[in-house]
């Protein structure tokens, strides 16, 4: 296990590395830099703005720097908002975007779970089919189609709930992780339900029922276990992936998160920021993915029999 | 045993698979509705009432009526006659996408966790890769290499749909790599190439269906989200994504706009459900003896 | 085992509980408190007024800081602002202000000439790199120092005279000159407080941010908190203090129109910067007394790439330009009250009028000058494609004038959409053959729409060059006589007609929501709202 964790964290230099090194370059590739407006500025200001952040300076000259600056920790100053760091940025928005993930995927395991192992005990019947319906309808409504329709009905219609914000009035939190959740609690309950549904079916439940365990202890002890393997499978990236798709929601909502700030990078041509984000979410990914891997190891206890080839994956 | 259906010849499999799925209504329905829509979309240029791209300037936005069953657009336009040209769009985004995501994905992944150790590290570390590289980034440049092409479009949304398809089915293999069959498998002495082809690809189809069916949806409205930033089709011609997309901006003053293509999506999402579902019970090299139980 | 409607509750029933009471809203505590609600589109880039460039961060730099000279709120004719007085001499060359002794900063200094001069050293020095140095071209030297062909500031046309007297050589006698010292990039900063964080020449430093800023405007900064608000509040240093009748001001950076419009609608903002166009009619007809549209000093258009055939013929761009019904797209798309333009420049800019527009809406004499060209019935019209950067309003502006086109003249157009910063780089490089273009006036005056078209100049951008054109703008930039002024651009606007260059579509309209209870809020060309003649009336005046 140690070394399993040991080696993944080694593993993580090179893939941070060439996140960087790709991002780096590819977005000096796309056209239009950060300074470029609406306005053609004089040739001798454009010079004096790119000279004033190193941009004159040849391109591995500039990566270089970079490097050297990050390795102090120093992820630059943002292009986009002159009077702020990339670290602050990112700083600022990340709690906030942390908090919504975290109640949306609260919500998302929690009724995700519940639906999908409700469902998958009885398949074929009623208890399968609303709350899989539930599921569907849920899927079918895009964070960009549910959130506005939330606010209508509850922000606007009842009046119970503010329609924007975050922390800034009573009740706004509410909306936008149920909004963000909802999505996730879907994919959840298709997946553990189908999921279950394969592991129920296996030779080693069979046995356990055999040897007389009560359907609640099988459920439990072996087949959620085995029914969330792809819903952990599933969730790693999902959650990394949660940082970033929360901007559909942060914009609806109003909410100052990170979100916001990483797909504007790309428009703006925030060079920095772009690079800060991307390795925050290069981290974050690869701390997801060996913590998803790690529970389901934890999970399914075979794999961690020591006599068998490590999954070093 | 389980594996022992895995021996009889395939032929027999997929036969009793058609046979296990005739006899499940509910994927029949789906299936059916699916046959009807796609018969629709490749109809559609001699079926759809009115031109898709003919505006009505001075109508603008109506709700339905006699001339306009489903309503016109804001510019005017049939809502009905862009309903059907947009499934023609969605579906074959759906079916490219996912074809594309499939077959990457899953020899990814089942290779991957079949092979372990170095080969998987590496592996898995190239869709962390993939997964950590900025998006928009790789769309902006996309678009300014190759411009509009909806064959890009597809490529696209394939490249970033199969890293958790991989994921998942590494998952999976992972697991199935403990159960008996497969060690069985490997003292009968089949090579690497037959075991994943004859007991893995069979055993990862269950959460593979699973996972596509929910990916369609995401992947139709990625393309909404690729068309607006100008990869995917071009105005005038429409898709159900950009269709419900350009409906939620209206969806107090002109609902229609909203409700139609919302619910022509939804039913092909709930029938593609039905469908895998069904699928994946009578794929199940089990499931005749979870029947029998 | 649980039962699955009562676990699908818990969310309603959580919601159901939290959204007892919200309390007053915004609105409603405003007449008491005197704070001002607005929604202000993007997150600022900073509050330097030397530093940054838009229209947002003017919003919250007027209430800040104030100018040279400031404006009248219906007129925007320039007012005494920090200057109580100035005088011109009969050159139109040489500008004296007397700044007045009650002007202070907000931490008890007093404004002086020298702040000013040491100001426009800053906004030139070549260091900071100020995308706005250009508004202070018209003084003497300043761009030669700008450029750093000169290092001694003392050669540049500004100086003080005696802490309250300053006096401002310009290269021209330029009419609109005063209209610039309303604009930020001519504002002074503390001197003190700019080098307590840093260099003098220096971007981004932390003198921008709550607690540092020292400014002379109405109000200061009282609280600034990333994509989520800035707060301002009264100033008692400001030399007008007692005109002001706010307390404060929150600006809200909201990117999504429709955000904001819900925000308005839940009584969260008094004002909004936008509003979804197709909110407007139902604002209209339920509740006009909300709706508040100004004329706006800029023109929507699509540019032609002339070194492109068959763009390179005027009868092609004259037949394109005819054949597109700016009537039927201000009533049915933009729907904003805008009105539809024949010509580059908005119709009474500071009292022009463009000449009788030769071009109107007229599809069959597009066919018969199509016809001319060599594409009679638009055959073998090769496929254009109209390049708009990505935005629902630009596509369906496009997708409607796309229509026009194969209606009225049997040519196919294609429609290419690219993220904006893609879009500047390949207008620049002239990589497009049609192109959708808006153009906002940086003061009220004709030239700065029409000197954009000078041949060679950097937002050009079509290609397109004309040396009569040229010596009419350049003759107009050296005339002090207002009328003969506008004689050269109409001479210049009837060519730029004529050639057509530029296929002008409607003039800007601001299409804002405002609250009933808003006042002293007043409709202008530039959208500005000076805040010291604004205030919130009280909750019994606003029952209508």
């Amino acid at each position: 296990m140690t070394r399993m964790v040991i080696s993944r964290l080694l593993q993580a230099i090179p893939v941070l590395f060439l996140v960087i090194a790709v991002t780096f370059f590819l977005i000096r590739l796309a056209p239009g830099g950060p300074f470029d407006n609406e306005r053609q500025l004089p040739e001798q200001i454009q010079q004096n703005l790119l000279a004033s952040y190193n941009l004159d300076a040849p391109m591995h000259q500039q990566f270089l720097d970079y490097l050297g600056n990050l390795s102090k920790g120093d992820f630059g100053p943002s292009y986009r908002y002159p009077n702020r760091s990339v670290t602050e940025l990112i700083r600022t928005g990340l709690p906030i975007t942390l908090e919504l993930a975290f109640y949306a995927i609260i919500i998302a395991l929690g009724i995700g779970i519940l639906a999908g192992a409700i469902a998958a005990l009885r398949p074929g019947t009623l208890q399968d089919y609303v709350p899989m319906a539930l599921a569907m309808t849920g899927i079918c409504l895009p964070a960009f189609l549910l959130g506005p329709l939330l606010v209508l009905i509850f922000g606007i219609w009842l009046g119970w709930l503010p329609v924007s914000g975050w922390g800034y009035s009573p009740g706004d939190k509410i909306l936008p992780s149920i909004t963000l959740g909802s999505a996730y609690a879907a994919y959840i309950a298709r997946l553990v339900r189908g999921g279950m549904l394969e592991t129920l079916s296996q030779d080693y439940i069979r046995t356990a029922y055999a040897k007389g365990l009560s359907t609640t202890q099988v459920v439990w002890d072996h087949a959620l276990r085995g029914g969330l393997i792809p819903t952990i499978a599933f969730l790693g990236p999902a959650l990394a992936g949660l940082l970033t798709g929360s901007f559909v929601v942060e914009t609806i909502f109003q909410i100052p998160g990170l979100g916001r700030f990483y797909v504007q990078a790309a428009f703006n041509r925030d060079y920095t920021m772009i690079l800060g984000t991307t390795i925050l979410l290069a981290s974050l990914i690869v701390i997801m993915n060996l913590l998803s891997d790690l529970i389901s190891i934890w999970i399914n206890p075979k794999l961690r029999d020591p006599s068998r080839e490590s999954s070093n994956g | 045993m389980g594996s022992s259906i895995d021996f009889h010849p395939a032929g027999s499999v997929w036969h009793d698979a058609r046979r296990r799925l005739k006899r499940n209504p509910l994927a029949m329905i789906g299936l059916a509705y699916l046959i009807a829509i796609s018969l629709l979309a490749i109809l559609t240029p001699w079926i759809a009432p009115y031109s898709y791209e003919t505006q009505n300037l001075q109508l603008g936005a109506s709700a339905p009526s006699a001339d306009h069953w489903l309503g016109t657009d804001v510019l005017g336009r049939d809502l009905l006659t862009r309903i059907l040209y947009g499934s023609r769009v969605s579906l074959m985004v759906a079916l490219a996408a996912t074809g594309v995501a499939l077959v990457i994905g899953i020899s990814w992944g089942i290779f991957a966790g079949f092979r372990g150790g170095m080969t998987d590290a590496v592996m898995m570390r190239i869709v962390d890769i993939l997964y950590a590289l900025p998006f928009m980034i790789f769309i902006i440049l996309l678009m300014v290499v190759f411009g509009r092409s909806i064959v890009l479009l597809f490529l696209a949304i394939g490249m970033v749909e199969w890293l958790t398809m991989a994921r998942i089915v590494r998952a999976q293999v992972l697991h199935l790599k403990q159960q008996s069959f497969v060690s069985a498998a490997k003292v009968t002495g089949l090579s690497d190439l037959q075991i994943m082809r004859r007991h893995l690809l069979p055993n990862v189809v269950g959460p593979v269906i699973v996972y596509i069916t929910l990916t369609i949806p995401g992947v139709m409205l990625l393309e909404a989200f690729l068309s607006f930033l100008g990869l995917g089709i071009q105005p005038p011609q429409s898709s159900w994504g950009v269709l419900i997309a350009e409906g939620v901006e209206t969806m107090e003053e002109f609902p229609w706009l909203l409700v139609f293509p919302g619910l022509v999506m939804s039913a092909t999402l709930f029938a593609l459900n039905f469908l895998g579902d069904g699928l994946r019970d009578a794929l199940d090299p089990r499931a005749s003896m979870r029947a029998s139980k | 085992m649980f039962s699955t409607p009562h676990t699908v509750l818990v969310p309603f029933v959580l919601l159901a509980l939290a959204g007892c009471d919200l309390g007053p809203s915004n609105i409603e505590s405003a007449p008491k408190s005197q704070i001002l609600h607005l929604g202000n589109g993007t997150e600022p880039q900073d509050l330097d007024p030397h530093v940054v460039t838009g229209v947002t961060e003017n919003n919250i730099i007027t209430a800040l800081l104030e100018g040279l000279v400031s404006e009248n709120p219906i007129t925007l004719a320039p007012e005494p602002g920090i200057a109580q007085s100035w005088s011109v001499d009969d050159s139109g060359i040489r500008y004296s202000f007397k700044l007045r002794d009650s002007a202070r900063w907000s931490n008890g200094d007093p404004v002086t000439a020298h702040d000013f001069v040491w100001s426009w050293q800053r906004m030139l020095s070549p260091g900071l790199a100020g995308e706005y140095a250009y508004q202070l071209f018209t003084v003497k030297n300043a761009e030669a120092f700008n450029r750093g062909d000169i290092d001694n500031f003392d050669e540049v046309g500004v100086k003080a005279l005696d802490t309250q007297t300053l006096e401002v050589v310009l290269e021209n006698p330029t009419p609109y000159f005063l209209s610039l010292l309303a604009h930020y990039s001519t504002f002074a900063v503390h001197p003190d407080t700019i080098m307590a964080f840093g260099k003098m020449d220096q971007r981004g430093s932390l003198w921008t941010r709550a607690g540092n800023f020292v400014g002379n405007g109405p109000f200061v900064l009282k609280a600034w908190r990333l994509n989520y608000v800035v707060e301002v509040e009264r100033n008692p240093y400001y030399w007008d203090a007692d005109r002001v009748r706010l307390n404060g001001i929150r600006f809200y950076p909201i990117d999504n129109a429709n955000t904001e419009e819900r925000m308005f609608r839940t009584d969260v903002l008094h004002a909004t910067s936008t509003t979804p166009s197709d909110k407007i009619e139902v604002y209209q007809d339920q509740q006009p007394d909300r709706i508040f549209i100004s004329p706006y000093l800029g023109t929507y258009f699509y540019r032609f790439n002339v070194t492109r055939p068959p763009l390179d013929d005027y009868r092609v761009r004259r037949a394109l330009s005819m054949t597109v019904d700016r009537e039927a797209i201000v009533n049915s798309v933009t729907k904003g009250g805008q009105l539809p333009a024949f010509s580059f420049t908005p119709p009474n800019t500071q009292g022009y009028f463009p000449p009788d527009p030769l071009i109107q809406f007229d599809p069959v004499g597009a066919r018969s000058l199509l016809a001319e060209a060599g594409f009679p019935e638009g055959q073998g019209f090769p496929k254009l494609t109209l390049l708009y950067n990505t935005s629902d309003g630009h596509r369906r502006i496009a997708v409607a004038i796309q229509q026009m086109w194969k209606e009225h003249l049997n040519i196919e157009i294609e429609l290419e959409n690219q993220d904006w910063k893609v879009y500047l780089s390949r207008t620049r490089d002239l990589d497009y053959d049609i192109s959708r273009a808006g153009w906002i006036g940086d003061y009220p005056d004709p030239n700065t729409f029409l000197d954009m078209m000078l041949g060679g100049g950097g937002n050009n951008r079509t290609g397109w060059e004309n040396p009569d054109y040229d010596a009419l703008i350049r003759q107009a930039a050296t005339t002090t006589d207002n009328a003969t002024r506008f004689e050269l651009f109409e001479t210049a606007e009837s060519i730029l007609d004529a050639e057509s260059p530029l296929l002008p579509i409607y003039t800007y309209t601001r299409v804002a929501l405002k609250h009933p209870s808003l006042r002293g809020w007043y409709p202008n060309v530039l959208d500005r709202h000076p805040y010291k003649y604004v205030y919130i009336a009280e909750s019994d005046e606003v029952q209508q």
